[in-house]
This record gives C-alpha cells, structure tokens and sequence, in this order.
C-alpha cells in the first residue's frame, strides 16, 4: 500500500518538476502535505523559470547600485534617472522554450510579457529590442526547420511589436548549429516614467480589493513555467499547450487603460500575469507586501466553461494584470478599463495572515504562507569555483592557427566574399524591415544589428527633452564557450561600445542569462564563471544591473547550447546630441584606428568558416583599456572630431572597415555609397607580428575605427595621446567601391562582398 | 484653428499625428474618441495609423461602424478636410470615402522603410507647399498597403489627377504605385506613407512631410477667412 502511494507520488512528482526533497521541504513548513492545487503551485513558482533556484545565489555577486539606479532588481522592472524627472524603466526577458515549438506564438508572447514588465511600472513603453539565436537556416540538415522557425519568430515580434506601437530599434541575430532545436528569443523593452511616479508591486493596506484586468482566464500555458525549466526533447513539440498565445490587440487595450489607471491614484500596486499566472503575481503581491491575499477562483473572468481550480491558478493565459486598490474607488477604476474595453472585476482582498488563499465554489482549495512560494523558495548552490572541465581546457587550448595555413594578400577579396556571405556578417535587413522602427516619432537611429539604436525621450506632456537614451542587447556566444569569464566580460565590453559608438554613456544592464542544464557540472562551470565575468565588467564600467532573467535548460536532445549572457545595455546621450554612425561619409576622409587591438583567430568567423569549428582562446579583453577607450571615444564625438565611427567586432578590422563603406541606414539604398578604401597595413601587421589571416579577420575587444577630415587629424592624434590609447593611421576613404591593403596592390572590387552582404539573409 | 484626432481601440500613430499639428503647426488638436459622435467644432479630421480594433476581419474594416465615423463621413460630405493615413487610409476605403482596397503587400511581409515618392498634384488642399513632380521621403510600415481598384476606377483616379502621391519605385504590388489618393472633390485624402513620421530633423520641424500640413494649415485659413 505504501509503495503504490509513493510510486503515484514519485510520478506526480516527476510530471511538476519537483524533487523528494523539495516535496519535504513543502510538508515540513506547511506541516502537513500539499494538496494537488498547492503542489501545483508550488510546481511552478519553484521551477527555475520564476525562482532562479540553480543561479540566485549567484546573481546576488552583481553591482546593483549607482547614483543614477532607482530601481534595481526585484520589481518588474529596473529604472534609471535620467534629468528633468524623467526616468527610464527597462528590462530583458526570454521566451526561448515557447519558441522552439511554437516559434510565431512563443516569440510575440515573449515581446507581450516584457512590455507589460514595462507598464506596470507606469512607464510608458517607447522601445522594443530582440536578440535572437537560431540554427543556420541556409545549410545543414535542420536548415529548412531552422528557416521556419526563424521566419515565424520574426514575424511574431514584428506582428506583436507592430500592433501594440512600440517601435523595434535594434537588437540582434546570431546563428549557430547549437541552436537548432532550441532556439533563443530574448526580447528587451523600455519605457518613459516621469516625476518617480513608480509602480510598485507589493500588496497593502488589509481590506483594500484585489483586481483582475484583462483577458479571460483559459486553458492555454498551462505550467508554461515549469515546462520552461526542463529540457527539450523529439517529444517538447506535444507540450504545445504549454505555449500562450498572444494578443497585441488586448495588449495595446491593457497599455492605454492600465496608464490611465495609474493616473488616477486608486491602483496602490500592480503586477502582471506572465510566467505561472494568477498564482505567481498573487503570491509575488501578497508576499512583497509582507500581507495575505484572499482570491475567489468563482469571480475570475473565464474563457470556457467548467474550468477546474488547478486549470485557474496554473493557467498562463495572456494579456492579464492583478492590482490592489485603494478601498472604496473600485468603481472609478472599472470604469477607465471599461471605456477601453478591457474586462475588469473584484476577485479578492488583501488580508493580514502572509497566507495566500484561493476559493474554489466556496472551499478553500490553496491555503499557504506566500512567502513560502516565494522568498523561500529552494535555492541550490553547486560549490564555488567549480573546476573547468578536461574536455573544455583542451579546446580552450588548443592553438587558434592550428590546422590553418595563412591566406595571400591575392586571395583576401574572395576570403571578404565569403564572410559577408555568413548569416553572422551577412545585412539582416530582412529581418529588420519587418519591424516598425518609427512609431511614437522619437526614432534618430534605429539599428540593424550590433549597434545601438537611438530613442528621444520627450518631457511630460510631450515636449522634446534634451535627451535620448542609446539601447543594445549583445553577447557573442562563441567566446563564452571557449572561455565563460573573459567571455561574458566581452559580452559587456561589446556592448558598452555599441553605446560609446553612438556617443553615449553607458547607464545600466540587464541581463539574460541563456545556458544549458546547471545540473551538469560543464554548465555549471559556464554559468558559474560568466556571472564573475559580468559582475567584473559592471563594476568597471560602472554599470549596474538592474534585474533580468535566467533561462537554464537549453538543450536540445542532450545538448547544450553555446552559453549566450545576453547584455541590454541602456546609455545616455545629452544636449540634443545626434547619434553618431558608423559609416563612411566621404572619399578623401582619413580612417584610423584606436584603442587595444590583440587579434586573435580563436572562436572568429572566420575561424569557423574555414574549420567548422571554434578552438583556442578567444579575444583577450584589459577592462582598464576598455574604459579609457570608451571615454575617448566618447569625447571625440562630443568634440566633432570624427565623421564615423564604429568598433572592430565580428570578422576582425577588414569586415569591420568594408562594412562602414556599405550605406546601412534603412532609409536608402544599399550599395549607393560607392565608397571604397586605400589602406596600409604593413606597418600595423609589423609592429604586432600576425599573420595577414590574424591581422585582417582575427577578432579582438578594444578597437575602434574612426574616420575624420584630413585637416582634423593633429587634433584626434593628439587627443589619443593624452588619453594614452593607440592611435593608427590605417588609410583614407576612396570614391569607388574597391579596396586596396598596400599602396602598390592591384584593386580588389567590394561588388561581390556587398552582393553577398545584402542578399544572404532575405527572407 | 483646431484639429481633430480619431482614436480608435487599437490606434498607434494618435500621438504622431498630435506632433503635426500642435507641435509642428502650433495649433489646437483633440482626439476624437471612437464611440462619440461630437466632432467638437474641429477644422480638419485626422485618421491615424494604427491597427484599429486589432485589424480584426480585414484593416480598418471594423473602424467603419463606429460612431465617431458616421460623423466624420457627413463631415467629408460637407467637404471638410479629412485626412487618412496608413490605417487611417485603410479605413477611408472600408468606408467608400475612398474608392478600392489596400490588400496584402506583394512580399506578403510587414515592410517599413523609408519610400521615395512623386508628388503627382500639387493642387490639392493638402500638398500645394509642394513642386509638382516633387521626389520626397517620407517612412512607410504596413503589411496591408497594396493599393487595388477595378481598371475604370484606376483610370478614373487618373483622369481626375486624384492620385496624389505616387511611389517611385514598386514597394508593395500598389497599381500604378499608388502611394496616395483623394476623392473627385479633394478634400478627403488618404496614404500609406506617414507625413507626421517625417516632421523633424533633430530639433527642427523641418522634416519632409511638414508641407503637407503646411498646406492643410493654410487651405482652412483661407476657408476660414472666406467664410
């Protein structure tokens, strides 16, 4: 008898990803066992996806504090200060698993749950960005599928983004093998808040009503969460009822009257329904208030019929918020909701017991401390500094040349030809045209790939304010592989340069940690070792995080992804400043290089394109260097000293310099510029000892290409030298598309490479 | 002067067009919400882009029903000024102010970008701040811009000069790269290209599709002052 007990409690047990011991831990606090209902909760606020169980401890390592930080981690949402009383609220999330089944459903509900992270802090949303790692969908065996879901990722975002009026100004696309069946859709937003007029999420003041607002409750995301915490197998694509589906529509409806809502200073505090639905953002309210919460599962709004209570609580419908409300004006808030008809109705009250209690056709069916839920929640240290595995420290040391004969200075037009024709160089136009990047009228640049885009903030009221602020999300999964620390800080490096390219000064992180299974000790090791690498880039770039999210578990069939910690980074520019480009703006100007540049070929494209594989030490990175660069950098936009500038990134200094002579902007056409370039190399190739292969496509961190009028030259020589970073002469800009790398070499045509760049990755 | 906004569930581009005409023309503007039938006494009616009841059924489809709309066609029909764009355009064929139908892009894909376009008639109240044959840019972002009409009618619009913008270059399958187009009486215009997207340039309005409203602006003064 026993035994048949405990297989069914073994079984259940396994179906919500729940170990023995955690199911202890429940008995021994409740002090009885959970019923079905409460396990179910437990289930999911206990996953990974809402607890971070395998990595808080290790999150608690980051800088969260600044000057500038009025919200850090634990709402909804981080915020930043900007002047004036204006303050941005911003915030990345991932909807990785959803996506691997269901790409066009999962990829919009991730761009629905993150703007609604936004509004709920009051903050009007005015910026959506994705950053996005799929398989190849050109080549290989899963090319077609890879295509596919690609394709209708793209479209979700853009279908969702488009409709609510939140313009997508950057992001960014990665493909690798890694990423066939478990694809990565990290979608970042930001909002405008004036006055400190935050929102905050904990439940107060006993008595006062809890509102439901927003779609019915139905069937669909049920334990979307816990399916979020668990591998992907052949068998992941019958779970997709676990995948929502999302309306922009209802959306854009919650937006309006949610902010009109707030307005009227009878909604106390708000929370929205995302991951683990009613259950999560009851217990989250009840239990960041340090109050109880009653709910009445009979007055919830629901879709079909019959639903059972465990359907309610676990149900991952969208488009749904909980508030509490000042006592007394309940009516005047259904009201707003009701002109912008979005269903709004009493369900519950805060109480003062911390428990959070659900009625189910007058029973109480869930009866459990909040906090248990919650800050309790079972949090597993896997040993600091873990030991790197052998199979890791082999490649990691294994020679980035090995294997690889040095190209001619001959064949360096057919080596650019095939680069720009890799999906990682290649113009995602075809992605990016997709999405709306000018609603809301605030645009001054919106980025394709691997910039940043640009957004005015307006004052209250609308006016024009002297600032805009500069978003990136960026991360080369590839150097985190090879080597999780240097890797990870180069993912902040990249993107604190993204920023600096612009002009701005970089403010704050958030961050998206996508890995594997932690269970497994080489994971472990990777996610273990990029938190370090994060927490030192922060801290010397001074740029706190502000909260983010943890997705573990990407596998697919026992295989674990290339680590991707996603950095969105937010900057700042002032004084009406014009964002600065990264193209060349004519024939005649000077174009050099700045900064730290220690080209290595380990974990390159160009590594990749020739061997299929990546081995060695990626791109070394100095944080000091780093820093003094960007602030140089920085000054010679404000000064208008520099015509363009862009950083050296994938594909090393020769993608990076043909890249700024193609015109990238959206609004013209490509291949109009008919700008070219007379460079010299020789002397840079020298002075650091590298093989044409290594000194052309080796990648690095720390370098900057900066194009200038030739009369302004003595003035940003002289401006490096005082900055003591390395400044080098490397060529001028020419009026036709051709490239030439040392005075007295015949011409080679940029037709072909910019054929290539334009046309790999349409879709 | 006083400009009225449409706001429908779902709209977008409200607050886009509200920079047209309060910050760029510094007049008075007021949305016009959607199930009210008051205009408010405004001079001119915008109906901006967006994505109205969700796009539900077909774009703008929806919009026709509702009250406010019913207003506005007998505001149309006095010979008021209303301009549609993007899904404001949607919703002035929906509602036979505008012959034929803006269907699927050829690409059958959300496309935004910034368009060149000719200003094909520069006699109409909203472009007369324009030259004619005029080469402007202004953004485009729809999925549903592919300008459709029987032969006559296309032959009509031509005939009529009543197509006011054209692209110079195909976009999105639109016959005869429609862009833009007015009624017989010119008062109604609509377009997929977004003038209000193009009003500044960094903290001048000085952008683009500023003339359009320029001429709108002047075209009621002179109503006005006839009156």
């Amino acid at each position: 008898m026993m035994l048949t007990v405990s297989l069914e409690l073994q079984q259940t047990l396994k179906e919500m990803n729940l170990t023995e011991g955690e199911y202890q831990k429940i008995t021994n606090h409740l002090g009885r066992e959970p019923n079905f209902n409460e396990l179910g909760m437990f289930s999911v606020l206990w996953s990974e996806h809402c607890c971070y169980k395998n990595s808080r401890h290790l999150l608690k390592k980051l800088p969260t504090e600044g000057p500038r930080i009025l919200q850090g981690p634990g709402e909804n949402a981080g915020v930043v200060a900007i002047g004036d009383g204006i303050a941005v609220a911003f915030k990345i999330e991932s909807h990785n698993h959803p996506t691997a089944v269901e790409p066009f459903q999962g990829a919009t509900t991730g761009v629905g749950g993150i703007l609604r992270d936004i509004f709920t802090m009051n903050a009007r949303p005015i910026a959506n960005l994705n950053s996005l790692r799929f398989g190849p969908i050109n080549a290989g065996e899963d090319a077609q599928r890879n295509r596919y879901l690609f394709s209708r990722a793209v479209e979700g975002i853009a279908h969702y983004g488009n409709c609510v009026g939140v313009p997508t100004v950057g992001g960014e696309v990665f493909f690798d093998e890694s990423y066939s069946g478990n694809p990565l859709v990290n979608a970042m937003a930001a909002g405008v808040l004036y006055d400190d007029e935050l929102m905050e999420s904990g439940a107060v003041g006993v008595g006062n009503p809890v509102l439901y607002v927003g779609s019915d409750t139905g069937k669909d995301g049920m334990g979307g969460a816990a399916f979020a915490s668990r591998e992907l197998d052949e068998a992941s694509n019958e779970d997709r009822p676990a995948v929502q589906v999302g309306d922009p529509f209802s959306e854009k409806l919650l937006i309006e009257s949610c902010l009109e809502a707030f307005q009227s200073g009878y909604v106390l505090s708000a929370q929205d329904m995302g991951a683990a639905g009613l259950t999560c953002s009851g217990a989250e309210m009840a239990a960041k208030g340090n109050k109880g919460m009653l709910i009445d599962l009979d007055k919830v709004p629901a879709r079909e019929p019959d639903m059972k209570a465990y359907e309610y609580l676990l149900s991952e419908s969208q488009e749904r918020m909980l508030m509490v409300l000042d006592k007394g004006h309940e009516q005047a808030v259904i009201d707003i909701f009701s002109k912008w008809g979005v269903p709004a109705v009493v369900v519950g009250e805060v109480t003062d017991d911390e428990n959070i209690r659900f009625l189910y056709h007058g029973e109480e069916v869930v009866n459990v401390p909040a906090k248990l839920l919650t800050d309790l929640a079972p949090s597993y240290k896997r040993g600091a500094e873990p030991p790197e595995s052998e199979r890791a420290k082999a490649l990691r040391n294994r020679d980035p040349e090995e294997g690889l004969t040095d190209i001619l200075l001959s064949e360096v037009g057919s080596w650019l030809e095939k680069l720009f024709g890799q999906l990682n160089i290649a113009r995602p136009m075809g992605v990016f045209q997709q999405y709306d990047r000018h609603v809301q009228n605030n645009t001054l640049l919106a980025s394709e790939s691997n910039t940043s885009g640009v957004v005015r903030l307006r004052k209250k009221g609308g006016a024009f304010s002297p600032y805009s602020i500069a978003l990136t999300t960026d991360c080369n999964p590839r150097y985190v592989y090879l080597e999780p620390w240097s890797g990870a800080k180069s993912a902040v490096a990249e993107a604190c340069r993204n920023l600096a390219c612009v002009g701005a000064e970089p403010l704050a992180v958030t961050d998206n940690l996508n890995f594997g299974n932690p269970e497994k000790p080489e994971i472990y090791y990777q996610l273990y070792y990029a938190v370090e690498g994060i927490k030192e880039a922060c801290e010397a770039f001074q740029t706190p995080v502000t909260g983010g999210n943890v997705s573990l578990y990407n596998e697919h069939s026992g295989t674990a992804i290339y680590p991707a910690p996603v950095i969105g980074m937010v900057g700042l520019l002032e004084n009406n400043a014009t964002p600065m480009t990264p193209q060349f703006k004519s024939a005649g100007d000077e174009v050099a290089l700045i900064g730290r540049f220690k080209p290595t070929l380990g974990g390159s494209e160009y590594q990749f394109l020739r061997q299929d594989e990546i081995y060695g030490r990626p791109p070394t990175i100095s944080l000091q260097d780093e820093v003094r660069t960007l602030a140089l950098v920085r000054q010679l936009i404000a000064e208008s000293q520099v015509q363009s500038v862009s950083d050296v990134s994938l594909g090393g200094l020769l993608v990076s310099l043909v890249e700024n002579t193609f015109k990238q902007n959206l609004s013209e056409q490509v291949g109009e510029t008919g700008l070219g370039l007379a460079l010299n190399l020789a002397d840079l190739q020298a002075r650091e000892s590298l093989r044409l292969d290594a000194l052309l496509f080796g990648e690095t961190n720390g370098s900057y290409l900066i194009s200038y009028l030739p009369d302004q030259k003595a003035a940003v020589q002289q401006a490096c030298e005082e900055a003591k970073v390395a400044f080098e002469p490397l060529g001028a800009v020419l009026d036709s598309p051709v490239l030439t790398l040392q005075p007295d070499q015949k011409e080679i045509s940029l037709q072909s490479a910019l054929d290539q760049w334009r046309t790999t990755l349409a879709l | 002067m006083k400009f009225g906004i449409v706001v429908f569930p779902g709209s977008n581009c409200e607050r886009d067009s509200f920079d047209a005409a309060v910050r760029a023309l510094n007049e008075e503007a007021v949305y016009l919400w959607h199930q009210d039938t008051d205009l408010q006494g405004v001079d001119a009616v915008i109906l901006p882009g967006g994505f109205s009841y969700g796009d539900y059924l077909r774009s703008g489809a929806l919009a026709r029903f509702s009250p406010m709309l019913n207003s506005v066609r007998t505001f149309a029909e006095q010979g008021r000024p209303v301009l549609g764009i993007c899904n404001g355009f949607q919703v002035l064929t929906e509602s036979h102010l505008l012959p034929g139908a803006l269907t699927r892009n050829t690409s059958l894909q959300f496309l935004c970008r910034q368009v060149a376009l000719t200003v094909e008639n520069t006699k109409t109240l909203y472009t007369h701040q324009y030259t004619q044959g005029q080469t402007i840019t202004l953004p485009i972002a729809h999925a549903e811009g592919n300008y459709f009409a029987q032969p006559d009618t296309i032959k009509q619009l031509e005939d009529n000069h009543q197509v006011v913008f054209r692209y110079a270059e195909d976009v999105n399958g639109s016959i005869n790269r429609i862009a833009g187009i007015c009624n017989k009486a010119g008062n109604v215009l609509g377009m997929m290209p977004h003038p209000e997207r193009n009003l500044w340039k960094q903290t001048q309005w000085t952008g683009e599709g500023r003339p359009l409203f320029d001429s709108l602006y002047t075209s009621i003064l002179k109503t006005l002052a006839s009156v």
